[in-house]
């Protein structure tokens, strides 16, 4: 499963939020994207997946462009986790789960026992099974973002497309989350997420690109991507990154920022002066 | 139901109500007065299974916005289906016409109407939509209600102004075993859908980019349910004039015993929906000399009863 994003143009009505943005994404590998507040990341996943119209560019899976698919085909191709909300009614959260199955039903009929063995299974894999007959207006919105998870899960995706997955979690639940995508992408799947956290991305990212005033300033490696030159350019502060040695004796990279006076560059908002 | 059958100014006592419908089951003559026999087949027995279908109509419909709109205080009246129903009887009644014309009016122009506040509502996108949504209901039902008092003001006092008020009311009084064969087909054309559509039905609650994202065809999906919904509770207004609180409230209450599941939520929803609107059309015909009007009834028992809801309720309507 290959996912191309050619010269796209994302926005609404009347004004672009960002253009020129091209993307390759292939079956078993994390992108991580990353960028600013307010930078058109969150406009950019949804004219992905065509919940709005692309201003311009187009987006194709395995060479065929999606423009006139269906909304159940879509769907079946891409999960999408959005950043959490608060849903109107209490639904459990195995029904919340069991609803990423709808794609794979027809328009009449209503989940098997099959459909809700997987909704389950996910919500196993996540560490959530407790929560299975809670009512999701009542738990916390960790706990919200995991059922979501699940949820995207259960529709069995090829390309899984997540909105600061990590945003809400507490620090083990962010291990799980950045765990589940590794494993994800072992199994084939293509994962692209934003995040705020650079060192999310060193943790599971095969390529980052880095979203800033609505164009990729840069894509490639982490390495590559996230530097002290590129930090200081998107986000106006100093940081320090440095390798440090992980408990699964791998190396991974970190960035440490500075704060107060030498933290935050002249010119940027917060800049002491 | 029993108890629905028995009372009222004839009383009929359960045993003679068995030996009626023996009679009539088998054909043979009965020994009771042939005037029992008009009020339990002609008077009662319409009446009865009428409040049953028009009450699970309405329910069905107000389960069916409140999930759509996703927001729990949509019911067929705030959207002004009921009011655009209700113009379009009062011009039917103003002009004179036939039972079929007023019901046709009726529903077309419900639908109309919903369809014209939902337009309203999707067009000022830069607001809150349920806000947005729940203004729109108001003003056009506002607007509708005066295009109302304007027709009761031309009308003709003696013969068409009180049939007017009385259908604005709504009663059950005058209805016939007729009325109840006309507005089948309606009701069951509308619930096929919203049953057949259950599953969905609880996905489009979620927010619309949620619903997209999972593969529902959101647009779709609405106008269908929007056009089922409103065929339903334009039926059942048609017969029975305005019948407020109970797509507002019964919905709530089911969802309250059962969770908000539409596959579980529409059939509890209908059941307490019949039971309800059965219980008091038999207080309205038995509490006082003088039958109370139904739509009067519906709101002094909902309205107490709605703020009870908000009170137990928790988060999330529950």
């Amino acid at each position: 499963m290959r996912l191309d994003v050619s010269d796209l143009a994302f926005g609404y009505p009347g004004h672009d939020v960002g253009r020129e943005v091209t993307l390759a994404l292939e079956g078993g590998e994390v992108l991580c994207l990353l960028g600013p507040n307010g930078g058109g990341k969150t406009t950019l996943f949804k004219t992905i997946l065509r919940l709005l119209a692309p201003r311009h560019g187009r987006v194709a899976v395995d060479g065929e462009p999606i423009a006139d698919w269906s909304r159940g085909r879509l769907a079946r191709i891409f999960g999408y986790v959005p950043q959490a909300q608060l849903g109107v009614f209490p639904f459990t959260v195995a029904e919340i789960a069991l609803m990423g199955r709808t794609a794979h039903i027809g328009p009449f009929a209503t989940p098997s026992r099959g459909d809700r063995a997987v909704a389950e299974e996910m919500l196993a894999t996540l560490g959530i099974h407790h929560l299975a007959s809670r009512s999701y207006t009542e738990i916390s919105g960790g706990e919200r973002q995991l059922t979501l998870i699940a949820r995207a899960l259960a529709q069995e995706p090829a390309i899984l497309v997540m909105d600061e997955p990590t945003a809400s979690l507490d620090f083990g639940n962010q291990v799980r989350v950045l765990t589940e995508i590794e494993r994800l992408a072992g199994r084939g799947i293509a994962v692209m997420l934003s995040t705020h956290d650079p060192d999310h991305a060193f943790l599971c990212a095969d390529r980052v690109a880095l979203l800033h005033h609505g164009r990729l300033a840069r894509v490639g490696r982490p390495g590559e991507v996230i530097t002290r030159e590129s930090l200081r350019e998107v986000y106006g502060v100093e940081v320090t990154v440095t390798e440090v040695t992980r408990a699964d004796g791998r190396t991974a990279r970190v960035c440490v920022p500075a704060l107060g006076e030498r933290g935050i560059l002249p010119g940027h908002p917060g800049h002491p002066s | 139901m029993l108890v629905a059958f028995s009372v009222g100014r004839y009383p009929v006592s359960p045993s003679q109500l068995w030996e009626l419908l023996w009679a009539k089951a088998t054909r043979s003559p009965s020994a009771l007065p042939a005037a029992l026999e008009t009020v339990v087949f002609r008077v009662r027995g319409p009446r009865v299974l009428s409040a049953i279908v028009i009450g699970a109509a309405l329910a069905a419909a107000g389960s069916a916005y409140q999930g759509l709109f996703r927001n729990p205080l949509v019911s067929p009246d705030i959207l002004g289906v009921s009011t655009g129903a209700a113009l379009g009887a009062t011009l039917g009644i103003f002009f004179s016409w036939g039972v079929a014309g007023i019901q046709g009016l009726a529903f077309t122009l419900g639908l109309a109407t919903v369809a014209l506040v939902y337009a309203m509502g999707t067009a000022l996108r830069r607001h809150d939509p349920i806000l947005v949504l729940v203004l729109a209901g108001i003003v056009v039902g506002t607007l509708l209600g005066s295009c109302i008092s304007l027709l009761k003001y031309l009308a003709d006092p003696y013969n068409q102004l009180p049939a007017i008020t009385f259908w604005l009311l709504g009663s059950f009084s005058s209805i016939t075993t007729v009325d109840l064969i006309a507005i089948l087909p309606g009701v069951l054309v509308g619930l096929i859908p919203l049953w057949l559509m259950r599953w969905r039905m609880n996905v489009m609650t979620l927010s619309e980019e949620e619903a997209l994202s999972l593969g529902v065809d959101t647009r779709r999906i609405r106008l269908l349910v929007i056009a089922a919904a409103t065929l339903m509770t334009a039926a059942a207004v048609s017969v029975s004039g305005v019948i407020g609180w109970i797509g507002l409230l019964v919905p709530h209450f089911a969802r309250l015993l059962v969770g908000p599941d539409f596959a579980r939520l529409l059939p509890a929803a209908m059941l307490l929906g019949a039971g309800y609107l059965v219980a008091v059309d038999t207080l309205a015909r038995t509490i006082a000399p003088l039958e109370i009007p139904l739509g009067v009834l519906t709101a002094f028992i909902g309205a107490p009863f709605f703020i009870w809801l908000l009170a137990v309720s928790r988060r999330g309507w529950q």
